[in-house]
């Protein structure tokens, strides 16, 4: 008989009030009771709505039917087949827009709380003695990998699986991308990540950090080098800026800058010596996943006053809901339907205030969003001190600029196919350098698909 | 780990070291750049490739302690490693077709500016460098400059070596005498370059400036490291360092170099007592 309660089961997260000052994780996971009895809420679908939303087509109901029969390591067996990043994946997908939008028991009520579980199954293994694992036959065939971001490590390990000597060439310092230098400790715990890179070295992987493949190497010498394909998952990382008067005071960042000077180089913990300003009142402007991070390691790093200042609605708020809800909880103000005009200075040339207009939303756009338009004569001085731009990012220019016959979008996107195949062969990409700004399930989905296509490009030449 | 192969000090405050890294050595040309982290908890700090074997496969930095991490970096000593160095970053400083270049440096900007007179000066160019520093005591690279210039003018604040005054007087005097440079090329200080940007403006001659804003990733990512060129926002690491000197907001420039000014007085202060207790 399954749990008919039209609630998720909570999830356990520390106190708002204590959790905003402090970087550690703020959902706590389910233990093994609430996980059964969630995942008791599941009604086995016989046409599986579920597994549709899910990018990766995760076998949700059969791995859900495992952890309430208890045999949680039989369902980490269930989704290791489509995905493998399951601790990452079941922390930060947008599930209400994926696998949990299309449940039944989202109908009425609440939907199963897919990722929840499967963060609690992965969760669960990792807590276990490491398994051996099993170096597999290498098969004498060499491949590259740009980029240690989901996509890069995903395809490096399918590739590794099969026997190939991978490869993984990272422009930072340390290996992980917007899992690293993005995303906070407080949301995806840095050591989730440095575990699925330590699982593929043990596989075999290299991962050579400090190489900035355009400028080191090429991808041309890399093949010269007898790499015989090569994956791009380089990332959307160049920052737009507004345009507006003011935005290169002092006290102005990107989010990218900001967040990488918290997570990346630790710059909150007392024995970096990585400069961050500790500002009082900070405007975030966006409204995305990125404007949420920035927003709270603001406010962990002791500010007041802390605005999301976004020109649509609540409804449009790209970031995911559980994000929104929480930031909230956290003490975030919402300035909805706003825009920034201009950032003006204070006496010291730093940042004094923010000049905004309110929006009304007006007809739909290309997007199929209504199109926010300035509401006349509603002009207002926002009083802040640091203001951190969080508008979106363009695929790094630099692969594009130094790969001859690659081609790009106009606005800088790869060009390829399905399988992940580029205008070059031998040559594959994926993940935000190819979509632009997405999904880490989506990025780990490229990366599937094109160690896939690579190993049959080598197997069949 | 990248193993420091030489150390040799310069004057009190400057430092040279040669690095073993052959893949950079390899690729690096005047003008670039590489980001190093000396420790685990440290931060990135950009210096120039200021010269380079690409047999030998080392690169060579110098650096000049102003702060907390070229602190450290120079507590370091031959056969130690740096934990991180990446590169060559930037664009490669602009030398085709040059035939008669002034190259103006000015105290540690003189490092930057050294190797690409070296080039302008295997490639045939006639090349006039005008160097300046505070005083004698921190004069560096004199026999290198020597070695790759036609005219070398050598300049300190105070006069306590070459002439006394400063590299836009003496650049002034080289014009006005009739010398006529295809460019001008000058790296150092940055009010030192607004001044020799203003000087070559009235006379409508090129000038290429070498920008060092505070950067992180050198890979344009962040966005910290922009500039004001032209009207347009510029990325240092990726679109420069080298730009038009005479469409650099230099004002703006000043502005943001000074960002962090009290965060990094308090980590050289913790760096230099923790050194100190080390020596005790
Ligand atoms: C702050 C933030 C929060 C986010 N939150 C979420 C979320 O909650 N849920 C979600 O699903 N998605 C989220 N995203 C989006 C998600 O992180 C990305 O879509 C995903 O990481 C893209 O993966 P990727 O492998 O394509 O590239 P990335 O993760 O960007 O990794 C690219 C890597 O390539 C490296 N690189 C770039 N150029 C070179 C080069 N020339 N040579 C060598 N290496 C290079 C970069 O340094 C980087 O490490 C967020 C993004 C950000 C920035
Ligand atoms: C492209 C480029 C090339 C450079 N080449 C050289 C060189 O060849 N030799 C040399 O001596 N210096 C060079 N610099 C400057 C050098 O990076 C700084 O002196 C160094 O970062 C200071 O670090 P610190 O911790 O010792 O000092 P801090 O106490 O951190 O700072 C002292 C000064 O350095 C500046 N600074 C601090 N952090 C950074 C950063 N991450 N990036 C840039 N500037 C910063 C500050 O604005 C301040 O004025 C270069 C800078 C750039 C951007
Ligand atoms: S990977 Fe993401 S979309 Fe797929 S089931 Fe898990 S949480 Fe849902
Ligand atoms: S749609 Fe919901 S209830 Fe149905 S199988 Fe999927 S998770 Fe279970
Ligand atoms: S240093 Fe980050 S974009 Fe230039």
């Amino acid at each position: 008989m399954p749990n008919m309660s039209p609630k998720k089961n909570e999830m356990p997260t520390q106190e708002p009030n204590v959790r905003n000052k402090n970087f550690l994780e703020v959902t706590l996971g389910y233990t093994e009771e609430q996980a059964i009895d969630e995942a008791q809420r599941c009604l086995n679908c016989k046409h599986k709505p579920c597994i549709s939303g899910c990018p990766v087509q995760i076998h949700i109901p059969d791995f859900i039917s495992q952890v309430a029969q208890g045999n949680f390591e039989k369902a980490y067996d269930i989704i290791s087949v489509s995905s493998s990043l399951p601790a990452v994946c079941g922390r930060v997908c947008p599930q209400e827009s994926q696998c949990e939008q299309k449940c039944v028991r989202g109908i009425k009520g609440e939907p199963v709380g897919i990722g929840r579980l499967e963060r609690f199954v992965a969760d669960r293994h990792n807590q276990q003695k490491d398994a051996e694992i099993a170096v597999p036959t290498p098969n004498g065939h060499k491949v590259a990998v740009i980029g240690s971001g989901p996509s890069g490590l995903t395809c490096a390990g399918d590739l590794a699986k099969k026997g190939y000597d991978v490869t993984v060439f990272e422009a930072l310092h340390l290996a992980g991308g917007v899992l690293v230098y993005g995303i906070p400790e407080f949301r995806l715990p840095k050591a989730i990540v440095q575990k699925e890179i330590d699982t593929l070295k043990k596989l075999g992987v290299k991962v050579e950090t400090n190489m900035v493949i355009g400028k080191i190497l090429s991808i041309d010498e890399l093949m010269e080098d007898g790499f015989e394909a090569v994956f791009v998952g380089s990332g959307a990382g160049l920052p737009r800026f507004m345009g507006i008067p003011g935005e290169n005071l002092k006290g102005v960042y990107s989010a990218n800058e900001f967040l990488t000077r918290v997570n990346l180089m630790k710059s909150y913990k007392d024995n970096s010596t990585t400069p961050i300003e500790h500002a009082k009142r900070v405007a975030v402007v966006g409204g995305g996943n990125v404007a949420m991070d920035a927003a709270r390691c603001a406010k962990r790093l002791g500010a007041e006053e802390v605005y999301i200042v976004y020109r649509r609605s609540e409804e449009e708020l790209p970031a995911r809901a559980e994000e929104v809800e929480h930031a909230k909880e956290e003490g975030i103000i919402f300035k909805l339907l706003t825009n920034p005009v201009e950032i003006l200075p204070d006496e010291n040339r730093l940042v004094g205030s923010m000049k905004c207009v309110e929006m009304e939303l007006g007809e739909p756009d290309e997007s199929g969003r209504r199109r926010p338009v300035v509401k006349a004569g509603s002009e207002f001085e926002l009083d802040v001190d640091c203001v951190i731009m969080s508008i979106g990012t363009s695929p790094n220019p630099l692969i594009k600029s130094t790969t001859k016959g690659l081609d790009t979008q106009k606005w800088g996107g790869i060009i390829a196919n399905d399988d992940g195949l580029t205008s070059r062969v031998g040559v594959y990409a994926g993940g935000d350098a190819v979509t632009g700004a997405a999904t880490v399930i989506l990025a780990m989905g490229a990366g599937k698909t094109a160690a896939a296509a690579m190993d049959e490009y080598i197997q069949s030449k | 780990m990248y193993k420091i192969l030489k150390k040799k000090v310069l004057n009190p405050t400057v430092t040279l070291m040669e690095i073993d890294a052959p893949l950079i050595a390899k690729k690096a040309e005047p003008g670039q750049f590489i980001i190093l982290r000396v420790d685990q908890q440290g931060e990135r700090i950009p210096l120039t490739v200021a010269d380079f074997d690409r047999e030998a496969g080392t690169v060579t930095i110098i650096f000049q302690i102003v702060g907390a991490t070229t602190k450290l970096l120079n507590s370091k000593n031959e056969g130690d490693y740096i934990n991180d160095f990446v590169g060559p970053l930037g664009v490669a400083s602009h030398t085709d077709g040059l035939k008669k270049v002034a190259v103006v440096g000015g105290g540690v900007g003189c490092a930057i500016a050294y190797p690409i007179a070296k080039k302008l000066h295997s490639l045939g160019a006639e090349v006039h460098s005008i160097v300046g520093f505070r005083n004698k005591d921190l004069v560096i690279l004199e026999d290198e400059f020597n070695a790759v210039s036609d005219k070398l003018v050598m300049m300190t604040d105070d006069g306590s070596y070459g002439e006394k005054g400063l590299v836009t007087n003496a650049l002034k005097t080289l014009i006005d005498s009739g010398e006529n440079y295809d460019e001008v090329i000058t790296i150092g200080p940055l009010i030192m370059m607004k001044f020799v940007c203003k000087l070559t403006k009235e006379y409508n001659l090129k000038t290429v400036v070498s920008m060092n804003p505070i950067m992180i990733d050198g890979t344009g990512m962040c966005g910290g490291c922009r500039l004001s060129v032209g009207g347009k926002t510029k990325f240092a690491c990726v679109d420069g360092p080298d730009f038009d000197g005479h469409e650099v907001d230099f004002d703006e420039a000043m502005e943001r170099g000074s960002m962090y000014k009290e965060f990094e007085h308090h980590a050289y202060e913790s760096t230099c007592n923790l050194l100190n207790k080390e020596v005790k």
